[in-house]
């Protein structure tokens, strides 16, 4: 237990979490934000929620898909409602080996035939004659999460202000605006729709592959669901484009005819931060601890990296994802 | 050593650089593959100030010739613009050149490839355009002005590999002079491997590396075909024939068994 309070800059999902983690640790930490609630700020508040290590590990390296497991017990113990009904990855006719490709290139599934798909999800009977149920994923609402997260460290007497400490120790969670410390941070676009479709039912999310335009579509309850994403090599943090928008649009509409008829309720779009290899980093300098790079699997790998962070920080063990090279410093 | 536009390149394989599993992946692949040149599309990633400078930054790193690209072109004017933003953005007037006319096929159009091949190379580029094996397309497009062609092996991200390996040999035949690449469709070191057996000067992926399970063996793997390849094309192969060709003399042996 420290006098000084730590101070974490940044309420995305990464400063929540690790918030939230050194406060059940018993420490005294306050909050460095802008903003007055969660929101547009944080690249979080566009994310899908999934909980997906398994299919992420499709492209992304070993620690993303085990330290990923830890999310979803993780997200319940704080409250948050988690989703376990797995996930579902399909693909259309013509682009069906990006199944088999998909198959071999993850673990943590089995294959369902038309039949099951459609007692699973009745919405996609007579659609897909293959799909794989990862049967142990789950997702979440994340802008619901982001405000739970904010209210329990409320109710625990953390204070969130815009004022920026001038000492003490300092965790950076600033997401891709630590680019002006964090020099090889580099910002991947994603691009984000949200549709209300009440002829549609889904229980769990859905990945719909293509060898170009992968989709995929997440429900959010009431006949709302989240279609995304892009992930283009730009640090934009505005302006949808229309190509990638009409992507995600006819990548959904492929997958069930009704989204055509969806309400069209937002558009969104913001960059996530990211290091060369797309795995996130812990790196201290001075005072200051850097927590980023979570890529496109915020509320995946906050959890982990937040506990990381609080081990280091109450009992001194080294994480595993700690920047070694400090050359740059 | 093989030249383009004056510049000698020392490999005979370009690489992509679009959907590997991360920019890290991305640079083993470059390291593993000795490749000469990158292609960097611009179109997409531009965005507003420059918004992909740090991925742009990185592809720089790579220690390669850059040549951008103007993929996700419907139109000749896009495709000029593009160039033109690439031309700022890499301070180099190379460009591969594509304008695509079929969405589903990225099949190009020849129309439009040649009215951009014909602006661009007046306005100084020097055009790399990625075509079909059509003669009659390629004659124009040298007509315009460019002194490098790109043809196709099959659409793009099929990995195909030769799906008309009839019309590359004649395009080969026709125009022996002109630096050829075959650029996309290819799936397999074999099929590069083919490719510059049938004379072909360089050949250009992206997909079958970045999107294997590997990339960077893959890319090595493109590396010892494409070399192979190229020696065969350069050791002047046999011809085949129908009948095998003992390779001692039957008639007149000393010993008959």
């Amino acid at each position: 237990m420290t006098d000084t309070a730590i101070t974490i800059l940044g309420a995305g999902v990464v400063g929540l979490c690790v918030a939230t983690e050194l406060t059940a640790r018993g420490q005294r930490v306050q909050i460095c934000e802008k903003a007055p609630e969660p929101g547009t700020q944080a690249c979080s508040w566009w994310a899908g929620g999934m909980l997906a290590p398994f299919c992420e590990g499709e492209t992304a390296e070993e620690p993303v898909v085990r330290l990923g497991q830890e999310a979803a017990d993780w997200w319940e113990a704080q409250g948050v409602p988690v989703v376990r009904n797995g996930s579902l990855v399909v693909a259309l006719g013509r682009d069906r080996n990006e199944l088999t490709r998909f198959a071999r290139r993850t673990a943590g599934h089995r294959t369902l035939d038309a039949e099951q798909l459609a007692q699973m999800e009745p919405t996609l009977e007579g659609r897909f004659s293959k799909a794989l149920h990862f049967q142990e994923e789950a997702h979440i609402t994340p802008r619901a999460a982001l405000k739970t997260l904010w209210q329990n460290l409320q109710s625990r007497g953390v204070q969130f202000a815009s004022a920026t400490p001038v000492s003490g120790r300092i965790i950076d969670c600033r997401g891709l605006a630590a680019q002006d410390d964090l020099k090889d941070l580099r910002g991947v676009k994603g691009e984000m729709v949200v549709l209300r479709c009440p002829d549609v039912s889904l229980h769990r999310p859905v990945r719909l592959l293509h060898p170009r335009f992968p989709l995929y579509v997440v429900p959010r309850g009431d006949g709302v669901f989240m279609l995304g994403a892009t992930q283009i090599e730009s640090g934009e943090r505005t302006r949808p484009t229309v190509r990638s928008i009409l992507e995600l649009l006819s990548a959904a509409y492929a997958l069930h005819p009704a989204f055509g008829e969806a309400e069209l309720l937002e558009i969104g779009t913001d960059a996530r931060p990211a290091f060369n290899d797309n795995l996130p980093r812990i790196r201290q300098r001075g005072q200051r601890i850097y927590v980023n790079g979570l890529f496109r699997h915020g509320f995946l790998l906050a959890p982990a990296m937040a506990r990381q962070v609080a081990e280091f920080i109450c009992d001194d063990i080294k994480p595993e994802v700690m920047d070694e090279n400090l050359s740059e410093w | 050593m093989v030249e383009f536009y004056g510049t000698a390149v020392s490999s005979r394989l370009m690489l992509g650089t679009a959907q590997y599993p991360s920019p890290a992946i991305l640079a083993d692949a470059f390291q593993r593959s000795k490749a000469g040149i990158a292609t960097v599309s611009v179109r997409r990633e531009a965005g507003s100030d420059q918004a992909g400078a740090d991925f742009w930054a990185l592809i720089k790193e790579l220690g390669v010739a850059i040549l951008p690209n103007t993929a996700g072109c419907h139109s000749a004017r896009e495709a000029i613009t593009t160039a033109q933003m690439a031309r700022e953005l890499f301070d180099t007037d190379w460009i591969k050149l594509e304008v695509i006319g079929h969405t589903d096929t990225l099949q190009p159009d020849p129309f439009a490839l040649v009215e951009a091949a014909k602006a661009l190379c007046a306005d100084g580029f020097k055009v790399f355009p990625y075509t079909t094996e059509d003669l009659i397309l390629a004659d124009k497009l040298l007509d315009a002005g460019c002194e490098v062609l790109m043809p196709w092996g099959a659409p793009i991200g099929s990995g195909l590999g030769l799906s008309n390996i009839y019309g590359l040999r004649t395009l080969r035949a026709q125009f022996p002079d002109v630096p050829m690449v075959v650029d996309a469709g290819l799936g397999l070191p074999s099929q590069a491997a083919h490719a510059m057996e049938l004379g072909f000067d360089a050949v250009l992926l992206n997909t079958a590396v970045a999107k294997a399970g590997d990339p960077a063996a893959m890319a090595e793997g493109f590396a010892g075909a494409v070399q192979a390849g190229r020696l065969a094309f350069e050791a002047d192969p046999m011809e085949p024939r129908d009948m095998a060709a003992p390779s001692t003399p039957v008639i007149g042996k000393a010993f008959l068994s």
